[in-house]
């Protein structure tokens, strides 16, 4: 965006003013991520309220905004801002202040790399999957840091529970991400999201059935590691106080929540692209009514904000569900939390991924639902899917020999074969094709 | 105008500061704090250089994985609320002196290399696959593989590659899970007391698992 404004005002990047530019695009790009996150929470902690009443034969707030009580996250702010800011003689004060902010950036920076529509994007990683995934696993640090400075008990118990909850279900987490990651190729979010471009059959969720259960292990791995509930042994309300926020008020405690929201968006954001087809919607309408870059700048811009509305309606199906969750089902006990971890949901995941290479390889076309359309090419030869299928098995550590060697052609092969394919479909091609090509392997 | 300059004097202040910080400060998770935001600083390093993929990699195991559990050994192994550790002198001259040498390394090394024309040429050759690198871990130089040789079975004349580096990384990881395993371990009382615990449950006990000991105890006095 900087490089498309500076050329409009006639210079290039080697301009003495282009530092204006670059400065005020990254402000912008801050404020717009800020702006759309801070909305996204403090919608999510209504929609919760209301969830949580219906769920429960209530009808949650009713009265502040006029109907629907829809402006109460505003009220609940207020009166947040409003609240005395204790600190505990015990406490250490100067990581007791620290720590809110330290739960609540990574959070926030995670949005940096997730795109909201094709092209819309802060910072375009080629490893954006990977980025997320490892910035989204620093808030436990900040959770830990409040729990320990507090100088109570009960938030030591709670962070130590996090601690062994979050590091734990990391794992299974990331085996999970990884599995579309290794359909597609890529750990490129624009470029993942553009292949699943067209019907609805064309996402990852619907690839083949390990993706399907992919999908499910990463909401229920997503769900723990954002620490809800029923995998809330941090907080446990009911045996902790509060667990790792019980010396907390006002503000600083807010932070803490709102970093728990977001890191909800940010983590169904990433299961939205990566199963759920980004922002593409289930029917190819957009394309249809001719809403893509090809038709224009104007009808570009249009379809990718209707895309983005399509990303953030699924990023909220996403933090419902996870609401849903919360409300219905009974809580586990801590060594229940754990055993899930390792004994169900890895072993599980670990299943789907050497299922999900297989299907690959044997499958390249698709079994049931037709190949799909944004990875393979209607006019490729037909080995050139099962060329990236080794090339993808390979990256994956199974091949072995010789085949080791012929690895990095293998997969550049494959890559080709994609971007032929979206060069065949037409609309908007160039994103993919602008993929670099060499750190997305790993 | 390049920018990048002002981006690593901010981060490499913030990474130096915190390391000196976290060397300075006698309070253990405070230690642990400083330590994420310097080796978070250095991340940042990374990426400003263009390379993702190794700040990822920095961001994911040492500030995600290895913070954490230091954070997590300190509380698990604390007495006191607040655990402070005090350095002594001689700690001090052992510390100054190795990072004396390291740094000294490192700045030779740094002057040693070649300075890159200004401006750099541009990179025109397509990026490769991490795969060279990964074969070349467990000992297989396909990248170092001259073009004749690449068809036929050249791999004995690759030599070792990084396979002893590797190895040295994983005898690395594996002092740091004995060091975990040793602070972890549960504060029994002395061997002969805690024996006599033990046989003194067993008799108590009774049930199948004493008849069981007794049975073998039997069978091998028999034997």
């Amino acid at each position: 965006m900087a490089d498309w404004l500076i050329r409009q005002f006639g210079g290039d990047a080697a301009s003495p003013w282009a530092w204006v530019v670059y400065a005020g695009v990254a402000l912008f790009q801050a404020v717009v991520i800020l702006a759309v996150v801070m909305t996204i929470v403090a919608f999510a902690t209504w929609v919760e309220r209301k969830v949580a009443g219906r769920i429960q034969d209530r009808l949650g707030p009713t009265r502040v905004g006029g109907r629907f009580g829809w402006l109460q996250p505003l009220a609940d702010g207020l009166k947040l801002l409003c609240k005395e800011d204790l600190i505990p003689r015990d406490a250490d004060g100067f990581l007791f202040r620290l720590a809110p902010y330290a739960a609540f950036a990574p959070a926030f920076a995670v949005f940096l790399a997730l795109p909201f529509a094709d092209g819309w994007v802060a910072q375009h990683l080629n490893i954006a999957v990977f980025f997320i995934l490892a910035v989204a696993g620093l808030e436990v640090f900040g959770i830990i840091l409040g729990g320990y400075a507090s100088g109570s008990k009960w938030s030591l118990l709670g962070a130590m529970r996090e601690g062994a909850q979050v590091v734990s279900y990391e794992v299974p987490l990331t085996f999970s991400a990884v599995i579309p990651v290794l359909i597609a190729g890529t750990m490129d979010l624009t470029a993942i999201g553009n292949m699943q471009r067209g019907w609805f059959w064309n996402w990852f969720l619907f690839h083949d059935p390990f993706t399907f259960a992919a999908f499910w292990i990463y909401m229920t791995c997503a769900t723990a590691g954002t620490n809800r509930a029923p995998f809330d042994l941090a907080e446990a309300e009911s045996e902790l106080v509060a667990g790792f926020h019980t010396e907390y008020s006002g503000f600083r405690w807010s932070a803490f929540y709102m970093g728990e929201y977001a890191s909800m968006t940010a983590f169904s954001g990433l299961a939205a692209i990566l199963f759920l087809g980004g922002w593409n919607g289930p029917i190819p309408v957009l394309s249809a009514v001719g809403l893509t870059a090809a038709s224009g700048p104007l009808a570009g811009f249009l379809g990718n904000l209707l895309g983005s509305v399509n990303f953030l309606a699924k990023c909220l199906a996403g933090v419902v569900f996870m609401m849903w969750l919360r409300w219905t089902l009974p809580r586990l006990r801590i060594d229940q939390v754990i055993a899930m971890c390792w004994k169900y949901c890895f072993p599980l995941v670990c299943a789907a991924f050497v299922g999900a290479v297989l299907w690959t390889y044997f499958f390249p076309g698709g079994l049931i639902f037709g190949r799909p359309l944004g990875t393979v090419p209607e006019v490729a030869s037909p080995s050139a899917p099962r060329v990236a299928a080794a090339g993808a098995a390979n990256r994956a550590g199974n091949g072995g020999g010789r085949t080791i060697a012929s690895a990095p052609q293998a997969a550049g092969e494959g890559r080709g074969s994609y971007r032929a394919g979206s060069a065949a479909l037409g609309a908007e091609g160039s994103r993919p094709k602008s993929v670099p090509e060499g750190r997305s392997g790993g | 105008m390049d920018w990048n300059w002002v981006f690593f004097i901010i981060l490499a202040a913030i990474t130096v500061t915190s390391a000196v910080a976290a060397v300075i400060t006698s309070h253990i998770v405070r230690m642990a704090f400083y330590l994420v935001v310097c080796l978070g600083g250095v991340a940042g390093l990374f990426f400003l250089a263009g390379a993702y993929f190794l700040g990822a990699v920095q961001l994911m195991v040492y500030v995600g994985g290895t913070v954490v559990l230091i954070a997590f050994g300190v509380m698990l192994t604390a007495r006191t609320p607040f655990v402070r550790m005090q350095t002594t002198p001689d700690q001090w001259l052992l510390g100054l002196a190795t990072a004396a040498t390291l740094s000294a390394v490192l700045v030779q090394a740094n002057l040693r290399f070649p300075r890159p024309a200004d401006p750099p040429p541009a990179v025109t050759e397509p990026a490769v696959s991490p795969g060279g690198l990964g074969t070349a871990l467990l000992g297989l130089r396909i990248d170092a593989a001259s073009p004749a040789e690449e068809g036929t079975d050249g791999a004995a004349s690759l030599g070792l590659a990084y396979l002893l580096p590797f190895e040295l990384v994983s005898v690395h990881l594996l002092t740091v899970l004995i060091g975990a395993a040793y602070l972890a371990r549960p504060r029994r009382p002395t061997g002969t007391e805690s024996e006599g615990r033990r046989e003194a449950a067993w008799g108590q006990s009774g049930g199948p698992d004493a008849a069981l000991a007794a049975l073998a105890a039997a069978q091998d006095g028999g034997s």
